[in-house]
């Protein structure tokens, strides 16, 4: 056996053993790969997603919504912050993350390309959208490269909040004036099947899937987490007195799941693709904050050397 | 003076502060997502949130004052431009990360002065509010004097838009140290503060932060005035616009 083989058979044990993997040790090109597409995405996400959001950070409607508001944004900034630092444990660093994130090359959740009109999205998408992103996430706090897995377990709490938030705002909303109630009907109806689509193609269509279970980086398959969130999303929507966008739900006694209507992959490849109301607009602002931030960033790392050769005088 | 006029001072009184934090809050939410880079916008929104943590603080006094079941978003929702009372200061635009750097300098220098004071107050709701800013206040000090420092001493460029902000800026930070006769009034009795007593220690303070940083503190021929009677400059009208229309439009529903 040569030693690359041997490495990879402690490597598939270590896998097998659900035995985490530590950014020190040995592992396949391709699995290093792999996860930098998939944690960075996830970061990109994090920091891309507080634009629609962030949207109404000036509009909020009472005080109280602010302050939430402004405080999920932040936690937001922060989960990306956690994300980019795990991905960096894989030998990238920021300024590659961030240069891929606004030459196109990598990716961030397709989601975030929908414009947030409304003030009831932003109930909507702490509700579904971090809804969706928790039930894919806690899965992947058993992921096996250790650095994320963490970062998950850390993120999770935070994101278990915004769903609440979330959806405590639709309760308001809901239950409030028939204007406000058709706000929260009309975002819901705009969300739920974006959301659905957050958890990627079907199975049998996904590029990534069967490689990324094996080596346990995913832990179950898109197919099984969107079907988790459209049976715990029925009796919430029931809750809010709200109509449920799919016409075709069912409760499905034989598999003990509900069964909905097909999505419509075409609008999800036609937004992934770049015709979404915002990815040009949600990529233009991430350059232009960065671009106007440079100066900045230049002057602390000139103020630094500074302070170093000062430093170093005085102890010359 | 009967009970029920000071307390109408009072509500008076605190009504300003509130809307110094909440327009100055309002400002700092600006930046999310526009950081220079991720650690600072994060360390941004926390400065924005202790603001309007702040300002809602304020109005729930001010809530329970008014003794007629308003409530805090009544006061920042259903007011209009000319009954907002905050300094002029708190309102200009967002600016760039220099301008912010220095609006923020002069107003942490400024609260780390004043607030010890309104700690002291004989009410003691202002008191408990002005200890609990006056932690946030010394971090946000800290931060804002080691950006001046940075800025200042960094590049040419940094150094050249610091000095422009601290230029742009200077002519605002009078009425910081003003009083009207309202807050004479309740200086006096020991409620509100004397502000005309922390200018020396405020300039000494600013002063010695800015030559540190290389910076040049402008002379005092330009004054600027009138957030305490309302008399604003153009931006609070398209803070207050966006900031309310929501609230408005949806005249006494619950969010
Ligand atoms: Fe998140
Ligand atoms: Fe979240």
């Amino acid at each position: 056996m040569s030693s690359e083989e041997k490495l990879m058979e402690n490597f598939m044990r270590k896998i097998e053993a659900e035995e985490k993997i530590e950014p020190k040790d040995w592992m396949p090109k391709a699995y290093r790969k792999n996860l930098i597409r998939q944690i960075s995405q996830h970061g990109h996400s994090e920091i891309i997603g507080m634009q629609p959001e962030g949207n109404w950070l000036t509009r909020a409607p009472s005080l109280r919504r602010k302050a939430v508001l402004l405080s999920k944004v932040q936690d937001e900034a922060g989960h990306g912050l956690y994300l980019y630092s795990a991905t960096e444990t894989l030998g990238i660093s920021r300024a590659e993350l961030i240069a891929a994130l606004q030459d196109g090359s990598a990716k961030y959740a397709s989601i975030f390309n929908y414009p947030t009109q409304t003030w009831a999205d932003v109930g909507a998408i702490g509700w579904l959208v971090d809804g969706a992103a928790i039930v894919n996430q806690i899965s992947l706090q058993r992921t096996s490269y250790g650095p994320y897995a963490r970062a998950m377990v850390r993120i999770c709490k935070e994101e278990s909040f915004h769903v609440r938030q979330g959806y405590e705002m639709m309760i308001a909303l809901a239950q409030g004036s028939p204007a406000q109630k058709a706000l929260a009907q009309d975002a819901l109806n705009r969300f739920y099947w974006p959301a659905l689509m957050m958890f990627g193609p079907h199975d049998s269509e996904s590029a990534h899937s069967a490689r990324s279970m094996q080596w346990k980086i995913k832990r179950e398959t898109n197919d099984d987490l969107r079907q988790k969130f459209v049976d715990q999303t029925v009796a919430q929507i029931e809750f809010l007195g709200l109509q449920h966008p799919d016409a075709d739900i069912k409760w499905n006694e034989e598999t003990g799941h509900y069964d909905g209507g097909e999505l419509d992959w075409d609008e999800f490849y036609s937004v992934i693709n770049g015709n979404g109301h915002c990815n040009r607009q949600r990529i233009e602002h991430h350059v232009a904050a960065h671009e106007e931030g440079a100066w900045v960033r230049e002057a602390m790392q000139a103020y630094r050397e500074k302070q170093r050769n000062k430093a170093h005088k005085q102890a010359a | 003076m009967s009970v029920v006029l000071n307390n109408t001072a009072i509500l008076e009184y605190t009504l300003r502060l509130a809307d110094d934090s909440l327009i100055l809050g309002h400002r700092l939410t600006e930046w999310t997502s526009h950081g220079p880079f991720l650690e600072e916008d994060i360390a941004m929104s926390n400065v924005a949130l202790d603001y309007i943590g702040r300002a809602r603080m304020y109005y729930g006094y001010a809530a329970e004052l008014s003794g007629d079941g308003k409530t805090e978003d009544d006061f920042a929702f259903l007011r209009d431009e000319r009954e907002f009372r905050n300094l002029l200061i708190n309102e200009l635009p967002r600016g760039d990360f220099a301008y912010s750097t220095v609006r923020q300098l002069f107003i942490d220098v400024f609260n780390s002065l004043y607030l010890p004071k309104l700690m002291q107050s004989n009410d003691e709701t202002l008191a408990a509010i002005a200890a609990k800013g006056i932690k946030e206040t010394r971090y946000h000090l800290r931060r804002s004097r080691d950006w001046t420092l940075r800025l200042g001493d960094g590049t040419a460029e940094s150094h050249k838009r610091m000095q422009k902000a601290i230029d742009s800026l200077w002519g605002y930070t009078h009425e910081l140290f003003e009083l009207d006769e309202l807050e004479q009034q309740l200086a006096d009795q020991r409620v509100g503060v004397d502000n005309t007593a922390l200018r020396a220690e405020w300039l000494a303070t600013v002063e010695s932060i800015l030559s540190e940083a290389t910076l040049t503190r402008p002379n005092d021929d330009w004054v600027v005035k009138g957030g305490r009677t309302g008399y604003h400059t153009e931006n609070l009208g398209h803070l207050l616009t966006e900031m309310q229309f929501l609230h408005r439009s949806n005249p006494s529903c619950e969010w």
